[in-house]
């Protein structure tokens, strides 16, 4: 695979990623996608997930994501994420402080709709947990 | 001639304040680093969204039904002016200089006839406005406990400013912070929260071929990323700016504890110098009194 993709991947605290890669597989709030050089440009909002991506070796990488964007353009894909983690510095502490996090959105949530959303990212937490 | 324990005492204390000096230029110059890190590191995350916004924006802001926050409330007459400064003081011009942009801000709005509204962050830009300004401050955000800036914090602010917004307390907001350049420089700035403001090399960005003519696939809705992304934008400048001034700040501190330190070596060079002086001339003046003396037997 000649073509790469240029990938950004910055929360607000730091750049986590600059470089070329691969693919990029995106945890959408309307589903996951794959993001592969050349794409149509997108605009997204993310889940809460688990971003994986493939450098230009191939090589797999892993990172939390909470909440954010994703934009796909001019065959560049921009990631603005809330909260970003790479996976292998993501323990239980940071996750479980996260489950604490989403069960109070569970709680706070006003109508069904945003609680259907904050119920979905807490049943992927603990499904994260559960796999750790 | 100044008598010899004044001096002496005079240069202790010298030495004393420029010890102090010197420590503070060194926790400045520690902390400096750790604050123009996270202050860079903010970079990106804050000139991408205004990128993604920009974009977003080029095709959106003239529509109908736009959202307030990025076309406005289609008036001005209320100003909210957020104004960041540091919670200590000692750090030179740092909070005199953002003051008085805002304060000049203020003014000129005042005299054209507009409501101004004062949000400050940070005690020492609060003190110094509140004597002139009382009526118009409605809040003040403390950061006062908090070592390092983080989200939480300009999500604090953010949300207040967004709510107040909400509640049609304002129409238009600027946000008032020191820009990182260097150690020696830091440039007081002003940037419009809301209606969210496109920077023009952004815009000439969006324009240029790689970006433009980008016709999005909005998943979900473009108007629902909008609602989200607006506020969120509001949040990452303001946390941006907090990341900013604390790094100015800190510079700002170290070059004034610097001069500080070189004013008071400066200084006890000369007391030392005026000290010898006189210790000497009461030297000779006992001699000649002993020679005086003998010879008078």
């Amino acid at each position: 695979m000649a073509q790469l993709l240029k990938f950004e991947l910055v929360s607000p605290e730091r750049l986590l990623r600059s470089g070329e890669v691969q693919e990029v597989i995106v945890p959408g709030s309307e589903g996951e996608f794959t993001v592969l050089p050349m794409h149509a440009p997108v605009l997204s909002t993310l889940k809460t997930g688990v971003i994986r991506f493939k450098d230009e070796g191939g090589a797999e990488f892993r990172v939390f994501v909470r909440g954010g964007f994703a934009e796909v353009v001019d065959n560049g894909l921009i990631i603005l994420a809330e909260t970003a983690i790479p996976m292998e510095e993501l323990d239980q502490d940071r996750l479980s402080q996260e489950i604490r996090n989403s069960q109070e959105d569970v709680a706070d949530a006003e109508d069904d709709e945003t609680r259907a959303k904050a119920q979905q990212a807490l049943d992927h937490l603990q499904q994260l947990q559960a796999s750790l | 001639m100044a008598n010899l324990k004044e001096l002496k005492d005079r240069i202790a204390s010298v030495t004393a304040t420029q010890k102090i000096t010197r420590a503070m230029q060194m926790v400045a110059a520690a902390k400096l680093r750790r604050a123009q890190e996270a202050a860079l590191a903010a970079r990106p995350y804050s000139e991408r969204m205004n990128q993604v916004l920009s974009n977003l924006a080029n095709g959106n802001a003239s529509a109908e039904g736009a959202p307030k926050l990025l076309a406005g409330t289609g008036k001005d007459a209320t100003h909210l002016l957020v104004v960041a400064t540091s919670e200590r003081g000692l750090c030179g011009g740092f909070n005199s200089s953002i003051v008085k942009i805002a304060r000049e801000k203020a003014v000129s709005l005042m005299s054209a006839g507009k409501t101004v509204k004062i949000l400050c962050v940070g005690k020492k830009g609060h003190d110094v406005l509140k004597r002139q300004y009382s009526q118009q401050i409605v809040d003040l955000v403390e950061l006062r406990g908090v070592k390092n800036v983080g989200f939480v914090n300009a999500l604090e602010i953010g949300s207040k400013v967004l709510e107040m917004f909400e509640a049609g307390e304002f129409d238009v907001c600027t946000l008032y912070f020191a820009e990182f350049k260097s150690v020696i420089e830091q440039i007081p700035t002003a940037l419009q929260l809301i209606p969210a403001q496109i920077s023009s090399d952004n815009k000439a960005e969006a324009s240029a071929p790689n970006t433009s003519g980008a016709c999005y696939e909005y998943e979900p809705e473009e108007n629902e990323i909008l609602e989200v992304l607006l506020p969120r934008n509001v949040n990452v400048q303001i946390f941006r700016a907090l990341l900013e001034n604390s790094a100015s700040e800190q510079g700002a501190r170290m070059s004034a504890m610097d001069s500080a330190t070189r004013n008071a070596g400066e200084m006890i060079e000369k007391l030392t110098l005026t000290y010898n002086r006189s210790r000497q001339a009461k030297i000779t003046t006992e001699l000649i009194e002993i020679i005086s003396g003998a010879e008078a037997l």
